[in-house]
């Protein structure tokens, strides 16, 4: 159904969410932790109609299957990185080489 | 969700998902209450290693260099007592397509899916497997999907798998990403059921039978460059497929005589399918969450009859810690130039630890890497566990505890190989030997000759274990 609010075009890669087992209906061998949250699903293709965010859509994935989900974000990035380098690491290397040049001193 | 989708519903359709998505027929093979023919169900596919390498020479995979470790042995000499200190080869297997030694194990599956016309190919696989799945496909012109366990209920995903994700769909694959939870086979048989893919499980023949040309390469080059047999192998152990695929090929190459030593890191306390403990693990695989479970019972899988049995082949079995592991990382890049891991050179922490047994003429090969990157780092893991309220301190490695503490060595000679006891093991495998086998049905000669080799021992020895059981053959 068409509303105001639809501006993401047919065509744009976009990743949807969908609920695949809600806590009840989690496998028996689940931990009681997992047991307490629904499985979820995220999956990414390319919006078969025009929609708005957290609309319920079909996508088409790379492999050319029709998926559907709650519309959860459009084109989205790769933002898993490395960060600060860790204060633990840093003098390893240092050390190595210490260790090496006071084996030659030693022989 | 609609009753035909429930969880029940789908598991029930378990064994005709799997065969048609695989094709094999698992039942030919039995040969007793538990017993099957392992060789034959291997031979049967028609793959040696003349044929496997073959078959990933056209995709470029394999054929990765040897390297010796001089300045990571001579700091193993360093605080070794004199005489000791054995050298370290490594085997580079980030050279592969994909970055790790896992495209020899999609090379055979996907080489099968095609030559067997099915549509396309499917994993269940958070970890370098799926980017190695999804670039055989890409070469192969088949569509690919691969299915994770990528994030919490928090929404936060393992950066390595994160990387992982990105990798995959790099080689144009769908990437089905799913919270944590044991579900992941469920998603995957709905996958396999609405696709008609093949199902490139890790575990079956043709992904053990791709690993066996990494073992014949090793020997050969490690005869090239030394003369000689390594000593010792050894192997980052998780699922046991590279345990299995790698023994096979050291034997079939000649060099019965040398040791098999699989290495984990111990995640002991940490429950693999816990929501709240998913992040708090800083390696995904190579750990023991995965390793001692699927030793003592391998036919946990998504096949009938698992191909990696590990206890078949394993003449030593050790662990190390996280913080170990990322101590090697460290000193692997900076004393050898090589940025690996880190989840990969578990082996090589464990190595260096046996180097420092073992006399300066042995030779200890070290038989992967993997491609380091975004997510897939230490520091990137570090971090998070930082975030999560993990301690990340330096000293004695011992002090650690998985999931509250990780300890950073202060100095090499803290990095140990702590033995798990075979024979302990032995013992597990013989009881869940027993646990699954049907009620009412009675072992036979041919099941006590097959527990003989599943546990190396002797029928004896899995007569007597039975016997301490109260069980009667």
């Amino acid at each position: 159904m068409a509303t105001a609010t639809e501006h993401i075009p047919a065509g744009t890669w976009v990743e949807i969410h969908a609920i695949v087992l809600p806590p009840g209906e989690r496998a028996p061998q689940t931990p009681p932790d997992t047991q307490q949250v629904p499985l979820e699903m995220r999956a990414k293709g390319l919006l078969i109609e025009p929609a708005a965010l957290d609309d319920d859509v079909e996508i088409a994935t790379p492999s050319g299957r029709r998926l559907r989900g709650r519309l959860a974000a459009v084109n989205p990035g790769y933002d898993h990185g490395f960060g600060p380098p860790v204060p633990e690491l840093l003098p390893i290397g240092r050390e190595a080489r210490a260790l090496l040049r006071g084996r030659g001193q030693r022989r | 969700m609609t009753a035909a989708l429930s969880y029940q519903a789908i598991m029930a359709q378990r064994a005709g998902i799997v065969r048609d998505s695989i094709g094999l027929d698992y039942a030919r093979y039995a040969t007793g209450a538990l017993a099957f023919d392992y060789e034959r169900l291997l031979a049967d596919t028609g793959y040696d290693i003349e044929t496997a390498r073959a078959v990933q020479t056209r995709t470029g995979v394999g054929a990765t260099p040897l390297i010796e470790l001089h300045n990571i042995t001579a700091l193993a000499r360093a605080v070794s007592r004199p005489g000791k200190g054995a050298r370290i080869f490594l085997k580079d297997e980030a050279k592969n397509p994909s970055g790790s030694f896992k495209d020899r194990r999609a090379s055979l599956s996907v080489h099968e899916a095609r030559r067997r016309g099915y549509p396309g190919v499917a994993a269940a696989t958070s970890g370098n497997y799926g980017a190695a799945v999804a670039s055989q496909a890409a070469k192969a012109g088949l569509p690919c999907i691969i299915v994770q366990e990528a994030f919490d209920s928090r929404g936060v995903a393992q950066p390595e798998i994160a990387e992982k994700t990105r990798a995959c769909e790099a080689y144009g694959a769908e990437v089905i990403r799913l919270s944590v939870g044991p579900e992941l086979f469920y998603v995957f048989l709905r996958v396999l059921k609405d696709s008609g893919y093949f199902n490139a499980s890790l575990y079956t023949p043709y992904s053990i039978l791709g690993i066996e040309t990494l073992g014949d390469e090793l020997v050969r080059q490690t005869q090239a460059l030394t003369g000689r047999f390594p000593d010792a192998v050894v192997v980052t152990h998780a699922g046991g497929g590279n345990v299995t695929g790698t023994a096979r090929g050291l034997r079939q190459a000649g060099a019965s005589g040398t040791a098999i030593i699989a290495a984990s890191v111990d995640l002991t306390g940490l429950h693999m399918a816990s929501d709240r403990d998913f992040n708090r693990k800083s390696f995904t695989t190579g750990h023991t969450g995965f390793s001692l479970p699927f030793t003592t019972w391998p036919d946990r899988v998504d096949v009938p009859r698992n191909a990696a049995r590990p206890l078949r082949y394993l003449d030593r079995f050790v662990t190390v810690t996280q913080g170990e592991v990322f101590y090697i990382t460290q000193l692997l890049a900076e004393l050898e130039g090589l940025e690996r891991g880190p989840a990969g050179n578990t082996s090589l922490a464990a190595a260096f630890a046996l180097a420092r047994e073992l006399d300066e003429d042995r030779l200890l090969v070290v038989q992967e890497t993997e491609y380091t990157g975004a997510g897939k780092h230490p520091i990137a893991q570090l971090k998070l566990a930082k975030q999560l309220g993990v301690e990340v301190t330096r000293g004695d490695p011992r002090r650690q505890r998985p999931g509250e503490r990780i300890v950073i060595p202060e100095h090499p000679a803290q990095l140990a190989a702590v033995d798990v006891d075979l024979d302990r093991l032995r013992r597990s495998y013989l009881r869940n030997a027993l646990a699954a086998l049907p009620a009412g049905t009675e072992l036979t000669a041919a099941d006590l000759v097959f527990l003989a080799e599943e546990t190396r021992t002797s029928q004896a020895y899995v007569q007597e274990r039975l016997d301490e059981m109260g069980r009667k053959t």
